[in-house]
């Protein structure tokens, strides 16, 4: 039988008293359920469980999908539907208004443009930095190491972190009178980094905090398909006396391949809407230089003195094409992983 | 109390269709095994009697009243599982209490029938254990318990033994038979085992392929197997099948000719012939357990060719070969006699089946 | 400390060290150094003084510099380590400073004012945790308020999605009935749904539904999560549908299967769940940014970095409110750790 196993019966007692209460709402909510069940069936039952979660995924997720295209061909400031104006295709129009393509400092919405390129490079640097950063954390871990959760766990710890602690920790660490440059005071080093106010220090600080926060979680993964891995094709490795090196790039990386694949796309996901641990750090400073696209989507719809709900629309759909995208492959690389695993 | 009776009874899942047309009236107190090789509806059938599957079509009777509608907790019936499907999380004793409760009975007649169904059952010891504590053989007896208190009208039991190593499944067979009597109520029994079949059944229903091929007592189908199929699957080990073609149809017998042109003569009881008009050259099929045939040589014999020899010490199964064609012989006793040799299958006296080419039983055979 | 030693020394094979052995030392030292580190001198740096924090050079350890009542003084005066010119050391108190001299006398025998060089002397510092940076904020902010919503919020959030989320599982692994793929296939679809997609039309139905500024606002877009249900149902799927059917034989309403049986067996994914959830919801910034512009209904992500990006940031209240957010994930990351990492290698979630 594969049902978990029973927990302790003697610790129970407590529980038993605990969920009293309880068990005397459920059985008094069984009365009008029974009724209902009664009257449409089984069938019935089904949908009476699948109906509140789909109630308000229907209404908090789905719905605002849908409406989101209304949105974004609407005018105004007014959040009321009603209140707004159809102004079809205008509102991407304006997206895409430049007298130079080359240059997003000549197009309408430089900022948008501004947004676009900085998260750009940010994805591109974001990813690769971390995911190579992931991968050796995870090779490293998937040695004979003594106390391999406890490492586990270190590099794992700022995953739970809220990127508002996040970002205030790096914050204090990175100011001017701060840790990073007291420890470079230390080095010999004597005029103090401006990490925060330089645009270059600021955009890799946004860099390097974000792979601070997440790598764990990426490395996590990456050792799990790391475990999965049989042993004996290292032994038989061994057996030939296949070299460490010949060994990582012939038979670790190739079976890690699928693995590394998903952390990539889902990586890349998460970098495309990177926002809030970025906002408290440098607000998206100094100037422009750490804008990204969820940032001006937010300032745009929402903080802005000229909020603009219906070009935040327009640009969080062309920025949700792109996850569609991404999503679309880690769906096509997670089938493909099932139909291996099938065979 | 516990008479059921299934009218035209069918059911598909879509396209597929999983019980066609069945017919079956099931007596009070009756221990009837449905058996059959897997894949044949069998538990599908038991399934809708249980009210856990809705029928396509046809009807079913419990005790005279129609219970297509009737939802599986109201047909009074109760089931043992394959798997048990004991609640890992609750003890011996609230899994017994469990369908009690439901039914909101008082607290004190639960606890007398959990008595009783413990003593019954010998497991009184483990009542305050979780499932997991237990062995095969106890959650066996649990899932038993669990019908038991219950009272049914009739016990549904969905292959019980097959999760048991073979010594433990023999004895709870002979603790079921027991049970069966002392409880006398009904009992409807699913397996792909025919010598479970064959030894607790009052009647057995003989399935294949959503079909009800036979029903009959143990002995009415080992020694009148209505075809090909129900001669075959009854019996250990299998009726040995050859190909023949009459030659001749005399007053209480037919002469077929076999394979290298042996002749054999079939005694008919029924001269008659009813069911079938025998002709010369019609194609048949003779049917020999192999328990039947003798290694003696006398006229008649049939000369064959040893492949293997299966000494089992009290008797000895010999596979051997006939013009191509496979023969099974069980003979008591320990024989000489090693692959390759050449030695004759005497089928004098062994009552011999035939079926036509639909492979139906020539009535009277 | 032998051990220890041992333990971190430890290499491959146990003949000298190879590379591999270096580059892991290496990386795991520096790990432990980077990834801890920076809570540390954050824990530390939340017990100091405003002007500790200003220091520069910082020290690790929250000192205060010593001060004494001298007589003949109103103000208490700051206590040095001042070097004598005959070489010896004294504790005096600094009267004032003039140019780089300073004028201090010894707290016993005020009368006597003694002329040092500004470099001859270092201040008489005392650890001292200045507990006042948490106290404070609970008394004079509205952090208590904001501590209390973010409490409201995950607990809430969390409990509405293990019943909702279980019971949507529920149908999907253990029923059948048509449109059941079309809704599994919805579910995973918008598993990739982020917030930054929808923050607009979300807040104009937010708006509309009178949940603006409301906690209620923030919790109920959140509770239907896919994950969830994704997770609880393959659990579900692992439970035999026999048992169901035993159930269903034993007279168990649908509701009574899901309550007495599937539910208690769904156990271990369920923790798995709430403790993400709690994580999630704690943790939450960008929609209750958006939802809550009132002051008291801020949740403690939201006051923080609201108070994080005024003018004059009060970094001692603000670290150690920073602290006092983190506390409650750290603590699910000691007690809990082995679960979350179990479930994200089983899972690939977060």
């Amino acid at each position: 039988m594969t049902s978990p196993s029973p927990t302790s019966s003697s610790s129970s007692r407590l529980g038993a008293l605990l969920m009293a209460p309880v068990n005397a709402l459920m059985r008094l909510i069984d009365v009008p359920l029974r009724g209902l069940q009664k009257s449409t069936g089984i069938g019935g039952m089904a949908a009476f469980f699948l109906a509140p979660n789909m109630l308000i995924f229907g209404i908090f997720v789905l719905l605002p999908l849908v409406i989101n295209f209304v949105y974004s061909m609407t005018g105004g400031t007014a959040f009321f539907l009603a209140e707004r104006n159809f102004v079809g295709g205008e509102q991407y129009a304006r997206l895409f208004t430049c007298q130079n393509y080359l240059d997003p400092m000549s197009c309408q919405e430089d900022a948008f443009w501004t947004a676009v390129g900085n998260t750009f490079w940010f994805v591109i640097l974001q990813v690769a930095l971390m995911i190579l950063t992931a991968l050796i954390t995870a090779l490293i871990l998937n040695r004979d190491l003594a106390a391999r959760s406890f490492w586990r766990a270190v590099f794992f710890f700022p995953v739970l972190l809220s990127p508002v602690v996040v970002g205030l920790i790096w914050k204090w660490i990175l100011q001017r009178q701060g840790l990073l440059n007291f420890i470079l005071f230390q080095f010999g080093d004597t005029e103090p980094y401006t990490w925060l106010t330089d645009r270059t220090w600021t955009f890799a600080a946004t860099i390097g905090v974000s792979i601070w926060a997440h790598m764990g979680f990426y490395a996590l993964i990456l050792l799990a398909g790391l475990q999965a891995i049989p042993k004996d094709l290292y032994e038989a490795a061994e057996m030939d006396g296949t070299k460490p090196a010949r060994v990582f790039w012939r038979i670790t990386l190739p079976l890690l391949a699928p693995n590394l694949l998903v952390v990539v796309v889902l990586a890349l996901i998460r970098a495309v809407q990177i926002f809030d641990e970025v906002y408290v750090l440098t607000g998206g400073g100094p100037g422009t230089s750490t804008l990204y696209l969820t940032q001006y989507i937010y300032e745009t719809g929402f903080a802005s003195a000229l909020r603009n709900p219906g070009l935040a629309a327009a640009a969080s759909i062309l920025m949700g094409s792109v996850l569609v995208v991404l999503t679309l492959i880690q769906l096509g690389i997670g089938r493909k992983n099932e139909n291996k695993g099938k065979r | 109390m516990g008479e059921i009776k299934l009218t035209d009874v069918k059911k598909s899942y879509g396209a597929v269709d999983v019980l066609k047309d069945i017919n079956l009236h099931i007596n009070d107190g009756e221990f009837v095994v449905f058996v059959g090789p897997s894949g044949c509806g069998k538990s599908t059938l038991l399934r809708t009697i249980a009210g856990l599957e809705k029928v396509t079509g046809g009807e079913i009777e419990i005790d005279g009243k129609r219970v297509n509608e009737v939802t599986a907790a109201d047909r009074g019936l109760a089931m043992v599982f394959q798997s048990y499907a004991l609640y890992p999380h609750m003890s011996v004793r609230q899994n017994l209490a469990f369908g009690l409760e439901n039914s909101n009975m008082p607290k004190p007649e639960i606890a007398e029938r959990i008595q009783e169904a413990a003593r019954m059952l010998e497991i009184e010891p483990y009542l305050e254990r979780r499932p997991g504590q237990l062995s095969g053989g106890q959650r066996q007896r649990v899932a038993i318990g669990r019908a038991i208190v219950r009272r049914p009208t009739a016990f549904l039991l969905d292959e019980p033994l097959s999760n048991l190593d073979a010594e433990l499944r023999v004895s709870t067979r002979a603790e079921l038979a027991a049970l069966h009597a002392r409880i006398g109520s009904t009992m409807i029994y699913v397996t792909h085992d025919q010598v479970e079949a064959m030894t607790l059944a009052h009647r057995i229903v003989v399935m294949r392929a959503g079909r009800i091929e036979q029903v009959g007592t143990p002995l009415e189908l080992y020694n009148t197997p209505a075809n090909r199929f129900v001669a075959g699957f009854i019996g250990a080990p299998h009726m040995n099948f050859l190909s023949g073609e009459v030659q001749e149809v005399e007053t209480g017998s037919v002469t077929l000719v076999i394979g290298g042109g042996h002749r054999l003569t079939v005694p008919l009881a029924d001269h008659k012939l009813r069911g079938h008009k025998l002709k010369a050259g019609e194609k048949l099929t003779v049917g020999i357990r192999p328990q039947h045939i003798t290694l003696e040589n006398n006229p008649g014999s049939l000369p064959v060719k040893v492949r293997l020899v299966e000494a089992l010490g009290s008797e000895t199964v010999i596979h051997a070969d006939l013009n191509g064609e496979k023969l099974l012989a069980v003979v008591q006793g320990q024989k000489q006699i090693v692959p390759g040799d050449e030695v004759h299958f005497s089928l004098a006296g062994a009552p011999l089946h035939l079926f036509d080419q639909n492979g139906l039983r020539v009535k009277g055979a | 400390m032998g051990a220890a030693a041992r333990f971190i020394l430890r290499r491959k094979g146990g003949k000298g060290w190879h590379w591999t052995d270096i580059v892991t030392w290496v990386w795991l030292t520096g790990g432990l150094i980077i990834m801890f580190g920076p809570a540390v001198w954050l824990g530390f740096s939340s017990f100091k003084t405003p002007a500790a924090l200003a220091e520069f050079p910082p020290s690790i350890l929250p000192y205060v510099t010593s001060q004494a009542t001298v007589e003949g003084y109103d103000k208490p005066l700051q206590l040095f380590n001042a070097k004598m010119p005959d070489g010896s050391t004294r504790v005096l108190a600094e009267v004032r400073r003039i140019g780089i001299m300073s004028q201090m006398v010894d707290p016993k025998a005020p009368g006597e004012i003694v002329r040092i060089n500004i470099n001859d002397r270092q201040p008489v510092r005392t650890l001292s945790f200045a507990t006042s940076n948490y106290t404070e904020p609970f008394v004079h902010f509205d952090f208590l308020r904001y501590l209390w919503n973010s409490v409201f919020v995950t607990v809430t959030a969390t409990l509405i999605t293990l019943v909702v989320n279980s019971m949507a599982a529920f149908a999907l692994s253990k029923y059948e009935f048509r449109g059941r793929s079309a809704a599994m296939l919805i579910i995973l679809a918008t598993l990739m749904v982020p917030l930054s997609v929808i923050m607009v039309p979300l807040y104009s139905i937010i708006s509309s539904l009178g949940l603006f500024n409301s906690l209620w606002g923030v919790i109920l877009p959140t509770v239907a999560t896919p994950t969830g249900v994704f997770i609880l149902r393959q659990y579900m799927l692992t439970i035999p549908d026999e048992l169901i059917d035993a159930a269903r034989m034993d007279k168990a309403s649908e509701w009574q299967i899901y309550w007495r049986i599937v539910l208690p067996l769904t156990a271990p994914a369920l923790a798995v769940l709430a403790i993400f959830s709690v994580v999630w919801r704690w943790n939450d910034f960008l929609w209750p940014l958006i939802v809550l512009s009132r002051r008291e209904l801020y949740t403690l992500q939201v006051g923080l970095s609201i108070y994080s990006g005024e003018l004059n940031v009060q970094w001692h209240f603000i670290l150690a409110m920073t602290v006092v957010t983190m506390i409650p994930v750290v603590l699910v990351f000691i007690f809990l750790q082995r679960f979350i990492t179990t479930g994200i290698a089983g899972t690939g979630l977060k």
